[in-house]
């Protein structure tokens, strides 16, 4: 079987997999990281999103042989300590009612503050097209990350 | 997904070898398609090479004559690109429309060009502007490209490395996007370019990417959204399925071309 190697949460980790291995699958199954999640599997829910070199990407659609090399960030590897200001800031705005879709948003959030650190509430809700959320609603994941981009310095 | 073999070649030559050597070989790029056709075992190749890491073919250039976008360039990339925006910014909103932000972030412009989805958004771009698509063995004109659906005149060991789009006089996309996965019901791209009007219909033509010839020559005559109130557009050749019906699809066309022409303005 093909050997992968990469960095996820700062660590290198590397294993033997089969070529059809989806990232999301090694993330979960090889090493145990199950904060990332499955929930559509066809690309279109954003439930399984980790950050590839800093970019969101959805998991469930990318082979663990494609990751060779990158540096991964899953929602494990968020808190340091404390929380970090966007799981913070879901947790203080009710964000998240079943919690499924949560570190798909936080993750996918994440990128959003990266790239645009003053997001207004119309860049957000377009940017959440690619993140389903079935219970909660929109309403409050919005607040946080308004709330979270500012506490993040924008 | 049934299993293959994967390779991650360097360079073109590299690539092509290895298609060549496969039994069954398909290339792969931002994985955007592929991944899921292979998912719903839509296909099940021996081989898959993996070209992202192949060198010269992420480059994105731009002058007063043309932009050039290389093949593994990511949507993401060309939506925010100061120099698309500058030359071309009916490309960079089309590039930001594409899908959701993870979607942008791996699709490449060689993959949307290469598997010529009927519902896709660069082919409009390509045919209206009249870009060039440049392969490893050669360049091939837009009208000569797409030769219908999922097909173009690509061989099978035939790499796209770039497209190169002129920078037209003014241009823009309208799009009707599917509420839930963006691909376009329609999108009517409109480029005005050396005088001439091109106008390219992606997302309801049976065939995949057209032009609209009648559009053009009306606006040709007058580049205004109200000349294209003496063209009408046929059922015949558009698509129907679960989301829309030829009709509407033939009246979308309409509505979309009259929106990019006003949005030429
Ligand atoms: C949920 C979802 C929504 C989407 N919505 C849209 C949308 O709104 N509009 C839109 O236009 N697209 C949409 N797409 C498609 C997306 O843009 C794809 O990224 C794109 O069509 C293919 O690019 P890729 O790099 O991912 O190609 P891949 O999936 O890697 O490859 C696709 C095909 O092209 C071939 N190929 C790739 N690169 C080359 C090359 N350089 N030379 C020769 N052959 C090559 C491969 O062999 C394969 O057959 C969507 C996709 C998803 C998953």
């Amino acid at each position: 079987m093909p050997a992968v190697s990469m960095t996820v949460n700062g660590k290198t980790v590397s294993g033997d997999v089969e070529a059809r291995t989806l990232l999301v699958q090694f993330l979960r199954e090889n090493l145990r990281m199950t904060g990332t999640r499955v929930g559509c599997d066809t690309a279109q829910c954003g439930a399984c999103c980790v950050l590839i070199d800093g970019d969101s990407v959805k998991s469930c659609s990318v082979l663990a042989l494609q990751a060779e090399g990158a540096e991964i960030t899953t929602i494990e590897g968020l808190a340091d300590g404390e929380l970090h200001p966007m799981q913070d800031a879901f947790r203080e705005h009710h964000a998240l009612q079943c919690g499924f879709c949560t570190p798909g948003m936080v993750i996918s959030a994440i990128d959003l503050v990266t790239r645009n650190p003053d997001p207004s509430e119309d860049q957000i809700r377009e940017w959440l097209e690619g993140n389903l959320c079935r219970c909660t609603g929109y309403h409050n994941i919005v607040k946080a990350i308004q709330a979270a981009a500012q506490a993040m310095g924008g | 997904m049934y299993d293959f073999n994967y390779h991650r070649p360097r360079d073109l030559a590299d690539a092509v070898r290895l298609r060549s050597a496969a039994e069954d070989g398909v290339f792969l790029a931002g994985g955007m398609t592929l991944i899921p056709t292979l998912r719903l075992r839509l296909a099940s190749p021996s081989d898959v090479i993996d070209i992202s890491g192949v060198d010269g073919l992420s480059d994105l250039e731009a002058s007063a004559e043309s932009v050039r976008v290389g093949a593994l360039v990511r949507h993401a990339t060309v939506a925010v690109s100061a120099d698309v925006k500058k030359r071309i910014p009916a490309l960079a909103a089309l590039a930001d429309g594409i899908s959701d932000a993870q979607v942008r972030n791996r699709g490449t412009l060689g993959g949307s060009i290469a598997n010529n989805d009927p519902a896709a958004d660069y082919p409009a771009a390509i045919l209206a502007l009249g870009a060039t698509v440049m392969t490893n063995k050669r360049e091939i004109a837009a009208d000569d490209y797409f030769t219908g659906l999922f097909d173009t005149a690509l061989e099978a060991d035939e790499i796209v490395t770039a497209a190169r789009f002129p920078v037209a006089e003014a241009a823009a996309y309208a799009k009707f996007p599917n509420p839930a996965s963006r691909y376009a019901l329609v999108g009517v791209f409109v480029a005005r370019i050396g005088g001439a009007v091109r106008v390219a219909v992606t997302g309801a033509g049976d065939q995949g990417v057209f032009r609209a010839p009648e559009m053009e020559k009306a606006l040709a005559g007058n580049f205004a959204p109200d000349a294209l109130n003496s063209v009408t557009v046929a059922a015949d050749g558009l698509n129907s399925d679960l989301h829309a019906g030829a009709e509407y699809r033939a009246h979308l066309i309409g509505v979309m071309a009259k929106r990019a022409v006003a949005a030429c303005a």
